[in-house]
């Protein structure tokens, strides 16, 4: 090569290099970061940003059971009642119900009935949709689709002609129905089975029609027949209404009313929640179509809802967008909350109409390091808070909790919340060393309970986000009981100087092994006492944790055998019963401490069934405490009798309370009324977004860097010179 | 030639059908359908009548390979195995076990991506690489030759993951002038792809031009090259006209094995820099215990890399007369 070949080259990558250069300064001076993950059209829109880890699996309403599904399907449909925003203890309100349920007595068949009326607002429009769309005939438009009318359609958005239709109570007994349908495999149905009249029955007559259906058509295709390929070309259409289900009655075009077995008012909280959410026939006529059932676009999918929001950009292995509901009725902030709340700047859009944000764009990000950074370049607008980066977001002070310099420099708010859930170690009550109600076999789990150091458990692992359990039901549900009254006697003593429950001392739990017939942790027989430990910690990761729990054991001389397991196995195991001591955690499904006792009641320690009672654990005194209290509503008579039935578990001592997790969670400065509810999901409607300020700061904290770069290019170059000189002087050697 | 590829995609058959009834064996060996079914209906309230009736709906109550309960051909065609993998060999990959979509269409849909970050990396990694190994060759026996070796060393050693949080952290966090991971259509696609793009490039720079180093050595040391030198030859022009064209069998073999992959997308990239490939969606499969999208993605391996056997076969005959096929 020649020198002058070498100089254009040369001459021709500073080109380039300039021009990528100038690219990027130019789109820095344009307004928008070269950084920027959104599109620079949308810089300063009222959109709000937020991630997702994974493709959500079900849009169905009486599918959709999981936490980051609930996000999108929460904000899209509309069950007849909500949780408010503000108020806390939990409250429900009505959503789209005029009132909440006039609630009556019924005798059937000899039996008491719970009849729960509900009547809903007139008035109320659906989202704009394709399934409503009507021709110049008023005929439903896309209702009779061929593979040629959806060509290249990927979103039910890709329709050209969209309707709505006013709300009604058939939507909502429509989706009673759908519960039932086995194709649709409702979490719930289970559940709502054992109390709504009649769901049982209507299950299984429509089981039977489905089964006499696919039976005629297998007769009729023979050898080859693949079931799941010819319902994508000819779905199985069920009548709901050809089997009798005398538990849902609809009374007027806004009326209808669900028929309880007995009493059940915990009903009134599931009616908060979207299996309860209308579904229109026409949605389902619609999305029935083989056109698109092959082109993937169902219900599952594209929902067709009521709510504030409806889903405008479905690409799950991309990003999720929600915009406003151009159809939503007049819905007001609320003016009243918890005191404090108009301190803290939460009532001060009190009354103006929601909601406030026009579009909520959800991105994937796999892994959370990204969506972390990208939160701090205040391209996402919320974050959570892990193990990993918790140093980097907080701090503990004097005063408590505290964001660290560089997040509060930021402006960075900080939100902390117990989730209505607990996390625990149970032991198997029905296995011969650990279970029993024998005096001597309640003190030997006393022993460990007081040997588990949750508190130092918290600290190591969980960098304090938690609260130690005395009980099953955590803060924030009624019922919780705080200081000297909710102290586990069993494990903790009072301290009055402190005013807090200290853990009794390791000698304590030596004592009550002793006193178990396992002095310094050798047994009756002479051999050390051992027990297995089942868990679904997986991964070198849980090592160190793992490690901590062998070592509150060693304290006792207690040769624990851990057996980890996948989730899938562990589940088997404590399903069968086959387990002595094992960790997991639950979730509330509603704000009532039924919801949380019920995890101890006996009738609910089956094994082999699904169980809820995992330790199998069975007190007489318990389950009639609890039958009590059941289905009382919360009066000082319900606190009274579960204060009687913690007393009675903190001496059986089935479990190790564990502890209540507490959530972190940050926002920027220009994010409003941030206030967790755990209960209620749709609550995007009531967040405010200054788009204005986002964007001044994004690009103030996002300012591009180049002269790095510059300078990176120049030390190469001149390292390039002495290869340079090697040349030259091979290629004028003499 | 077409008898030869005729030939072998007939040889392909039965590889293809050992694949299908592997991962399948081996899938239903640590899996049931049971387990399935519970990680697929979620964490709570997953009774044993809510996992049969998912079987049920989704053809996962049959036996595995032998239905011994039916009659005549059915033993064998009412199974799990029959039901689920007899489509697949005309490329019918059938729905999703999780979500219920058409596999062919997600297929579809992110093989773009996926090809939007290999085929860049690849092309600008196989320019580095070959031009920077040509240098190397061009200063063998130098100290350049020697650090670049101890460089190339040094790289290759460096995990992957590294360079791309590494690269992230430089040129999005500090030095801000791309976006730390995300995806576009269009236009805005170039400033996602771009870092990506740059570090599968950089990350693949010490083997690649250790590799291709030892290709041009070895050409080098052949008397042709000699020849062509004492006509008088520059270096420039020996290295770029008669090395780099003669290294070309070798360098064939290695870049026709890697085409058909390209498609298969990248795990680790995917998903650190939320690309919405393919190679994200296998891992989705994975860890949520999608039997049926895990079974297509190793099907379409297979078939790819039965066509990049063959394809490197045939372009053997392109570079060099001598080869013939047969």
């Amino acid at each position: 090569m020649r020198i002058g070949t070498h100089r254009q080259t040369a001459l021709c990558s500073v080109k380039i290099f300039a021009a990528v250069l100038a690219a990027v300064m130019l789109s820095g001076a344009c307004g928008s970061p070269p950084n920027n993950p959104h599109r620079a059209e949308d810089r300063s829109a009222n959109y709000y940003y937020d991630t997702f880890m994974a493709p959500p699996k079900h849009f169905d309403p009486v599918r959709s059971y999981s936490t980051d599904e609930a996000v999108f399907v929460c904000q899209v449909y509309e069950p007849p009642l909500q949780f408010h925003f503000l108020k806390r203890p939990y409250e429900l309100e009505p959503l789209t119900a005029a009132r909440m349920p006039n609630i009556s007595e019924r005798i059937i068949g000899g039996a008491v009935h719970t009849v729960y009326e509900i009547t809903i607002k007139p008035g109320i429009l659906y989202q704009p949709h394709p399934c409503f769309a009507r021709d110049e005939r008023a005929a439903l438009r896309y209702h009779h689709l061929a593979p040629d009318d959806v060509k290249g359609f990927l979103q039910a958005g890709d329709f050209e002609h969209s309707g709505t239709r006013e709300l009604m109570a058939a939507d909502y007994v429509l989706q009673l129905k759908r519960m039932a349908d086995p194709r649709l495999n409702c979490p719930i149905l289970s559940t709502m089975a054992k109390y709504i009249l009649g769901l049982d029955d209507y299950a299984a007559g429509l089981r039977s029609r489905l089964q006499a259906e696919r039976a005629a058509r297998r007769a009729a295709a023979g050898l080859l027949y693949n079931q799941n390929e010819d319902e994508k070309q000819n779905p199985v259409r069920i009548d709901y209404d050809g089997i009798a289900f005398p538990g849902v009655e609809l009374v007027d075009r806004y009326t209808y009313r669900i028929i309880i077995k007995g009493r059940y008012p915990q009903i009134k909280y599931w009616l908060a929640m979207p299996f309860f959410a209308p579904v229109p026939q026409e949605a389902l006529d619609f999305y029935d179509q083989a056109a698109l059932i092959e082109r993937g676009i169902t219900l599952d999918r594209f929902p067709v809802g009521t709510g504030a929001y409806y889903i405008e950009s479905y690409q799950p292995n991309r990003q999720i967008v929600l915009a406003r509901n151009p159809n939503y009725r007049f819905e007001a902030y609320p003016a009243e909350g918890e005191p404090g709340d108009a301190g803290l700047g939460l009532l001060r859009d009190a009354g103006r109409p929601l909601p406030f944000i026009d579009r909520a764009v959800y991105m994937l990000e796999p892994e959370y390091i990204t969506s972390w950074n990208k939160f701090l370049q205040g391209y996402y607008d919320t974050s959570g808070i892990t193990s990993d980066n918790f140093d980097q977001a907080v701090t503990m002070t004097e005063r408590g909790v505290g964001l660290t310099e560089q997040l509060q420099d930021q402006g960075i708010g900080l939100i902390t919340a117990a989730t209505a859930s607990v996390w625990y170690f149970g032991f198997n009550m029905r296995d011969s060393v650990v279970g029993g109600l024998d005096e001597k076999q309640c003190k030997l789990r006393r022993a460990i309970s007081i040997a588990i150091d949750i508190e130092e458990d918290l600290d190591i692992f969980s960098n304090g986000r938690g609260i130690p359990a005395h009980g099953l039901v955590p803060p924030g549900i009624f019922g919780y009981l705080e200081g000297r009254e909710g102290v586990n006697p069993y494990v903790y003593d009072w301290d009055e100087r402190q005013r807090r429950p200290v853990r009794k001392s390791i000698e304590e739990a030596r004592r009550l092994l002793a006193e178990a017939g396992y002095p310094n942790g050798i047994g009756p027989d002479g051999r050390q006492l051992t027990i297995s430990f089942d868990n679904m910690m997986t991964g070198s990761s849980y090592a160190p944790y793992l490690n901590w729990i062998l070592k509150q054991f060693r304290r006792l001389n207690i040769n624990l055998v851990i057996n980890t397991t996948d989730y899938n196995r562990f589940q088997d195991k404590i399903n069968s019963g086959n387990f002595q001591f094992f960790n997991w955690g639950w979730n509330a499904d509603y704000p009532d401490p039924e919801n949380f006792l019920f995890l101890l009641y006996g009738p609910n320690a089956r094994h082999g069934q699904g169980v809820e009672n995992s330790t199998g654990y069975v007190s007489e005194r318990y389950d009639e405490l609890f039958r009590r209290m059941e289905t009382m509503d919360d009066t000082p008579e319900r606190l009274a009798l579960i204060k009687q039935m913690h007393a009675v578990l903190q001496h059986d001592a089935p479990l190790h309370f564990g502890y209540f997790p507490v959530g972190y969670s940050l926002y920027h400065q220009w994010y409003y009324n941030a206030k967790p509810n755990l209960m209620g999901r749709n609550t995007l409607k009531y967040k405010r977004i200054d788009g204005e300020l986002r964007e001044r700061l994004r690009r103030e904290w996002n300012r591009p860097l180049i002269w790095p770069l510059v300078l990176s290019g120049l030390v190469l170059l001149l390292a390039c010179v002495p290869a340079a000189v090697l040349v030259w002087k091979r290629e004028h050697r003499p | 030639m077409t008898a030869y590829i005729i030939k072998r995609m007939l040889y392909a058959i039965p590889t293809l059908i050992g694949v299908n009834v592997l991962i399948f064996a081996l899938f239903f060996v640590v899996n049931s359908p049971d387990d399935m079914a519970r990680t697929i209906l979620g964490d709570k309230n997953v009774t044993r009548a809510a996992i049969e009736n998912w079987k049920q709906e989704n053809g996962y109550h049959l036996p595995l390979f032998w239905n011994a309960g039916a009659a005549g051909a059915a033993r064998v065609t009412d199974t799990i195995f029959f039901t689920k993998s007899v489509r697949l060999f005309v490329f019918d990959f059938g729905n999703a076990d999780r979500t219920g979509t058409s596999i062919g269409d997600q297929i579809r849909l992110r093989i773009a991506p996926s090809l939007a970050i290999a085929v860049p990396t690849f092309i600008l990694g196989l320019l580095v690489d070959i031009t920077l190994s040509l240098i190397v060759a061009f200063y063998r026996a130098t100290y350049l030759d020697r650090w670049a070796l101890v460089l190339c060393v040094v790289t290759m050693s460096i995990s992957a993951l590294f360079y791309i949080i590494g690269g992230q952290y430089l040129f999005s966090i500090c030095l801000r002038l791309v976006p730390i991971s995300g995806f576009d259509t269009g236009a805005g696609m170039f400033k996602f792809v771009l870092l990506p793009v740059v570090i599968g490039a950089v990350a693949g720079i010490g083997a690649g031009v250790r590799f291709y180093r030892i290709i041009f050595l070895e050409v080098i040391g052949n008397d042709y090259i000699r020849t062509a030198r004492a006509k008088g030859l520059s270096e420039a022009q020996v290295l770029f006209k008669h090395v780099l064209k003669n290294a070309m069998i070798p360098i064939l073999t290695g870049v026709v094995m890697t085409i058909p992959f390209l498609f298969y997308g990248s795990l680790l990239m995917e998903a650190f820099f939320a690309i919405p490939g393919l190679g994200g969606y296998t891992l989705e499969a994975i860890n949520g215990q999608d039997f049926a999208v895990v079974r297509a993605m190793v099907y379409l391996g297979a078939v790819l890399n039965v066509a990049g056997l063959v394809l490197t076969d045939i372009s053997y005959t392109l570079v060099d007369p001598r080869v013939r096929l047969g």
